[in-house]
């Protein structure tokens, strides 16, 4: 009875999740084993993992993108069949129309929903605005710098309001500076209108100063989660400083402590598999 | 370098070509000319005569046929080529039962159809047009096809994530990289449009450039068939600038080539 409500409270919940590539040779990979995660409505959780372990193809899952071979999704209480609508999703790639301006991109959104034009136009403008690109809504994402381009995704994906948004390591390839402030950007959005995040990303200090929780995933083939740390660090949070504050620290020796011989099997992994292809 | 600058450059290549030409075939060296003008003609005589053509007027004519016969083949090919470029890489299946059949007729030399379509279509325009068809069909028609079908797999997820609907996805993904694609094929293909036209015109027609080099050649007019050439190679040019104008504004949301930031 517990569990059952506890679920229905769940923005996102994967049961024993399993998903299985087939590979060139004929085989088959089992990228993630029976994985166990949820993120409660309104709630922050930062998945960390090796690269290769499988972040991206459980957000693919979340997304519904992706079909598990075994286990269930349920997106608030709802068993997940097809695209998952109430899903915003931030690709880890550059995933913006190219030929289309920073507004056209953001404004797509509404206009496929059938907002008019003029008005889903000016909506766009507002979230360009939002996320400080008020005054390059004619570029194209060419003439964007990369963390130019991740702000119109980010606008583009929450001038939709999606009640679930799910970020796949956003600020990767982002300088530290800029990787500051656009988290900064985000918790900021977040604070004013609480979604449920599922939030990917290799950098644990990153995970720590922005999440609600922080969930570690295994190295692959059959990752799993393995560990779930509750953040309790006070909001609102400076990204900036929050790095210096004792609890920070105390929290990330712990989780590095785990998460250490994860990266190390992940990376040994990649290369053995790397010598072998 | 500046666009004078080249420019200048480009100039001084053309001029050291005729300088070269000019000399030999006008002075002797050692009693012979290098170039015996009755084989190479000399850039005074093709010079007064393409002077000639366009005091007499003559020449309008022939351009306008060609350049006519050019802007139909290209937008009937471009037209049919992407609609059936789409066409095939949406349906994997009709791409699949046509496959040996496209690369066959495009493996065709197309010369050897000209006398057919003359035959079909007679000697008017429609043969040539026809001629510069089966060019820049199939070059409009792969660039689509690969255009469809190398949209980004990331671009489309997300496509798919913001809600559009299988109509929208056409409308918003496929389409536009297909056409971008052909865009970026526009020179060749309206190379190929000219270069269908002038070759139909110079194996039997009564009109146009090709027919202008083809009936100096019939006559052993040297310099007629150089002047020929140079008109059909400026006019060539002034469509490349053209085309060049054209795309720039078409594709204004590509990186430029060379632009490490792509
Ligand atoms: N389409 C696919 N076919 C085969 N293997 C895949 C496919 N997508 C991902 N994988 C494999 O699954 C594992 C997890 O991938 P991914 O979720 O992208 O990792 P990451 O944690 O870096 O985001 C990797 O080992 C990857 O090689
Ligand atoms: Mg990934």
């Amino acid at each position: 009875m517990q569990a059952a409500s506890q679920q229905l409270g769940n923005a996102v919940s994967l049961d024993a999740v399993t998903v299985a590539f087939s590979v060139a040779d004929g085989g088959v990979y089992t990228a993630v084993e029976r994985a166990d995660l949820s993120v409660a409505a309104g709630e922050f959780v930062a998945i960390v993992g090796p690269t290769g372990c499988g972040k991206s193809t459980l957000l693919n899952v979340a997304a519904g993108l992706l079909r598990p071979a075994e286990g269930s999704v349920r997106i608030f209480g709802e068993p997940l069949r097809r695209l998952n609508p109430q899903a915003g999703y931030l690709f880890q790639a550059d995933a913006l129309f190219p030929w289309k301006t920073a507004l056209e991109n953001v404004a797509i959104g509404p206009e496929t929903a059938g907002v008019a034009s003029a008005e889903a136009r000016k909506n766009a403008l507002a979230w360009l605005t939002r996320v400080g690109l008020g005054n390059f809504a004619g570029r194209y994402p060419h003439m964007l710098s990369g963390g130019q381009r991740k702000r119109v995704g980010l606008a583009q994906v929450l001038i939709r309001d999606p009640k679930i948004l799910l970020m796949d390591e956003p600020f990767g390839p982002l300088d530290a500076q800029t990787r500051q402030i656009m988290g900064n950007l985000l918790l900021e959005l977040w604070t004013a209108d609480r979604k449920a995040v599922l939030f990917v990303t290799h950098d644990l200090e990153e995970a720590i100063a922005l999440a609600d929780r922080v969930v570690i995933m295994s190295a692959g083939p059959n990752a799993k989660i393995i560990g779930d740390w509750r953040v309790p660090l006070a909001r609102p949070r400076d990204i900036s400083e929050i790095r210096l504050e004792k609890e920070f620290h105390d929290l990330h020796r712990e989780i590095w402590s785990v998460l250490k011989d994860e990266v190390l099997k992940g990376y040994a992994q990649s290369t053995l598999a790397g010598a072998a292809s | 370098m500046n666009r004078a600058g080249l420019l200048a450059l480009q100039l001084l290549i053309a001029v050291v070509l005729i300088g070269i030409w000019h000399v030999a075939t006008t002075v002797p060296i050692g009693g012979v000319k290098l170039l015996p003008p009755f084989f190479f003609s000399t850039p005074y005589d093709v010079g007064a005569r393409i002077v000639k053509w366009l005091v007499e007027g003559t020449i309008w004519r022939h351009l306008y046929i060609t350049l006519l016969e050019s802007v139909l083949a290209f937008v009937i090919g471009s037209v049919a080529g992407v609609m059936i470029g789409f066409w095939f890489a949406r349906q994997q299946l009709v791409a699949a039962i046509f496959d040996p059949y496209i690369k066959m007729m495009n493996a065709l030399p197309r010369v050897v159809l000209a006398p057919i379509f003359a035959l079909w279509l007679g000697l008017g325009i429609w043969s040539k047009v026809a001629l510069g068809f089966t060019l820049v069909f199939f070059v409009v028609f792969f660039n689509v096809y690969q255009g469809v079908k190398e949209v980004s797999p990331t671009v489309l997820a997300n496509a798919r994530m913001l809600g559009m609907s299988e109509r929208q996805l056409l409308r918003h993904v496929y389409w536009p990289s297909a056409l971008s694609w052909m865009f970026s094929s526009l020179h060749t293909s309206v190379g190929f449009a000219v270069v269908g036209a002038v070759v139909g015109e110079y194996l039997g027609s009564a009109a146009g450039l090709g027919y202008l080099i083809q009936q100096a050649e019939g006559v052993f007019d040297v310099a007629g068939v150089f002047a020929g050439m140079i008109v059909l190679a400026v006019f060539v040019i002034l469509i490349d600038v053209l085309v060049s104008m054209v795309e720039k504004r078409l594709l204004v949301w590509r990186p430029a080539p060379g632009d490490a930031r792509a």
